[in-house]
């Protein structure tokens, strides 16, 4: 077993979730099917292998260029009023749980 | 009126002369959808007002004689990940449950502006992570030859409602398989054009550089048509690439006499089905008699395509699914006294189980330790994955196998071990990882009348080659 509870605890803290006892139960079960199926991946030497985090890391990067200047096919000048007018505040907060009209409001921040 | 033998062009034309109106057309199918979806599934929300002011746009141009648009007065589906303004998305997830969306997703708009009829929003796998439907947080969706089956997923009400008549096209996303798969368990059309071919704007994310739109339909031509409409750059989608539209359905008039297909042997290996080998070779055979060169090819790293898949998307899902947080829109957990803790109950209330998992496995390969382990490996493996394609196309046009090892599994047969559920996905994840194009064609039938699925890859952005191909395949079936 490589994934044990207390990771599972501490990969769902990361995550933003809490689980339920049963959850994390079955999430130490799954984790460790679905890692050690995984594991082939080991099977492969990769020393020299570029990672390719995105279709256009082959496709539109301008190999003849250094640094920022090969991927200037992902860049654009900057359009100062947007491409579409920013949503009015109103329609912005509409799907929000709680809001005053003005913010969206949290429950405490600071916890002591 | 027989809804299930419409297309695209035969609606409009029949709008267009005035056969029927855009408005009847609609309602038919609202009725079809009251009568014979509560067995089904596919529709999680009604778009009704919308659909009849389009309709009603549509049959006022016919009346005075003016020409349709391409998809005039065409009823379609949206898969519910797809944003709509003003009509409620879910992306089949509670934490969505009561998100009315502010603006368009740049596809919907353009089949609106199309002239196409928006009927209503279709049920999925909750944010798209599933292979069978059943991860809706609503219902699962049921396939219409077999109420007993999957429909397929995660497109699954996108595939079930063409294929049982209650819209003429629809349209999925394809992150792993989304839209081919459940093309292939519910006999319908399913084309996942290049990354980058069509804009996600409005798309809610799963795996942003995975993720893909596109048409289900009951005909290639039909696949080519909504293609046409939908593809093209978008300022709103940087990812949208600025590359020339072809006129895909102009392009389906060519021959495939002297084309090159690619067979895999890689794709005909242990874990096919019989019947569904069966079915392939003998498609195969038919694009030989058309004068098809056949070719054996190899993906040498196929086996490594899952694995390499279920690191990659899950990284991308742990990382898009956090602006789900319950402050700006979705669900928020009532009992919160804290901040951290109001995040932690809204996710693990709105979340379901498959999603959790992915988040979890997600975030797990990104974390401190791990991330050259498993993040940074499946990169790399992505590239080889990538490169297999690229040699292949050296000496082929398209590529075709089996869209899916099997046809339409039972429900409930693989929900409790995701690994089973993921190997769903075999033969369709490579292309999405790759960012090729790839369509499914219906090719026949099991003993239990099942649908198969020929899927056809291709270069990037060469979707002509695949949709003659598939054309082709169509016209021998």
């Amino acid at each position: 077993m490589r994934v044990t509870e207390k990771d599972v605890a501490y990969v769902a803290d990361l995550g933003n979730l809490e689980l339920s006892a049963e959850e994390r139960t079955r999430m130490v079960r799954d984790l460790n099917s679905i890692l050690g199926y995984i594991d082939s991946l080991n099977e492969l030497d990769t020393t020299n292998v570029q990672p390719m985090a995105q279709v256009s890391d082959r496709y539109g990067v301008d190999q003849s260029k250094q640094g920022s200047e090969r991927f200037a096919y992902a860049s654009r000048e900057d359009i100062h009023e947007g491409l579409r007018k920013s949503l009015p505040h109103d329609v912005a907060l509409q799907n929000a749980p709680d809001a005053d009209g003005t913010f969206f409001k949290v429950p405490k921040v600071i916890e002591r | 009126m027989n809804l299930g033998s419409l297309t695209i062009d035969g609606a409009r034309s029949a709008v267009q002369e005035r056969k029927t109106s855009a408005v009847a057309l609609a309602e038919s199918h609202y009725a079809k959808i009251e009568s014979d979806d509560p067995k089904i599934g596919a529709f999680l929300t009604l778009s009704k007002e919308r659909a009849m002011v389009q309709a009603a746009k549509m049959d006022a141009l016919a009346a005075k004689g003016e020409k349709l648009p391409p998809l005039g007065g065409v009823p379609v589906g949206i898969k519910d990940v797809m944003v709509t303004k003003g009509v409620r998305t879910t992306a089949g997830s509670k934490i969505l449950g009561e998100f009315i969306p502010p603006y368009d997703c740049t596809a919907v708009a353009r089949l609106e502006t199309a002239g196409a009829v928006v009927l209503g929003k279709l049920n999925c796998d909750e944010f798209a992570m599933g292979s069978s439907n059943e991860n809706s947080a609503w219902k699962p969706v049921r396939n219409p030859h077999d109420l007993t089956r999957v429909p397929g997923g995660s497109s699954g009400g996108s595939a079930a409602a063409v294929a049982a008549d209650m819209a003429v096209a629809t349209l999925g996303s394809d992150t792993g398989g989304s839209i081919r798969q459940p093309a292939s368990f519910c006999g319908v059309v399913g084309l996942m054009p290049t990354y980058g071919r069509v804009s996600r704007y409005g798309l809610i994310a799963f795996a942003s550089s995975l993720d893909h739109i596109g048409p289900l339909t009951r005909t290639v031509k039909d696949a080519a048509i909504v293609l046409r409409t939908i593809a093209g750059r978008d300022p709103m989608d940087s990812t949208s690439a600025e590359v020339p539209v072809p006129d895909f359905v102009a392009e389906l008039e060519k021959p495939v006499r002297g084309l090159k297909i690619g067979v895999a042997k890689e794709y005909l290996g242990e874990g096919l089905d019989a019947e569904v080998r069966t079915a392939i070779e003998a498609a195969i055979q038919k694009l030989a008699r058309q004068g098809c060169e056949i070719v054996e090819v190899s993906l040498p790293h196929t086996k490594y395509a899952i694995p390499t898949y279920y690191i990659v998307a899950t990284a991308e899902a742990s990382s898009n699914l956090a602006r789900f947080d319950g402050v700006r829109y979705g669900y928020r957990a009532k009992d919160a006294r804290t901040l951290s803790e109001m995040y932690r109950r809204s996710r693990d209330q709105g979340f379901g189980a498959e999603v959790k998992r992915r988040i979890m496995l997600g975030t797990y390969a990104l974390s401190a330790g791990y991330y050259d382990a498993y993040y940074l490996k499946a990169q790399k493996v992505r590239t080889l994955l990538t490169r297999d394609f690229e040699e292949a196309f050296k000496k082929v046009d398209a590529i075709v196998g089996p869209t899916s090892p099997t046809a339409a599994f039972k429900l409930g047969e693989k929900v409790d071990d995701p690994l089973a559920m993921y190997l769903a996905d075999i033969y369709t994840v490579t292309a999405d990882l790759a960012g090729i194009p790839g369509i499914s064609v219906p090719c026949g039938e099991t003993r239990e009348k099942l649908p198969i699925g020929l899927q056809i890859l291709g270069r990037h952005f060469d979707e002509s080659t695949i949709l003659r191909v598939a054309q082709a395949s169509e016209k021998a079936a």
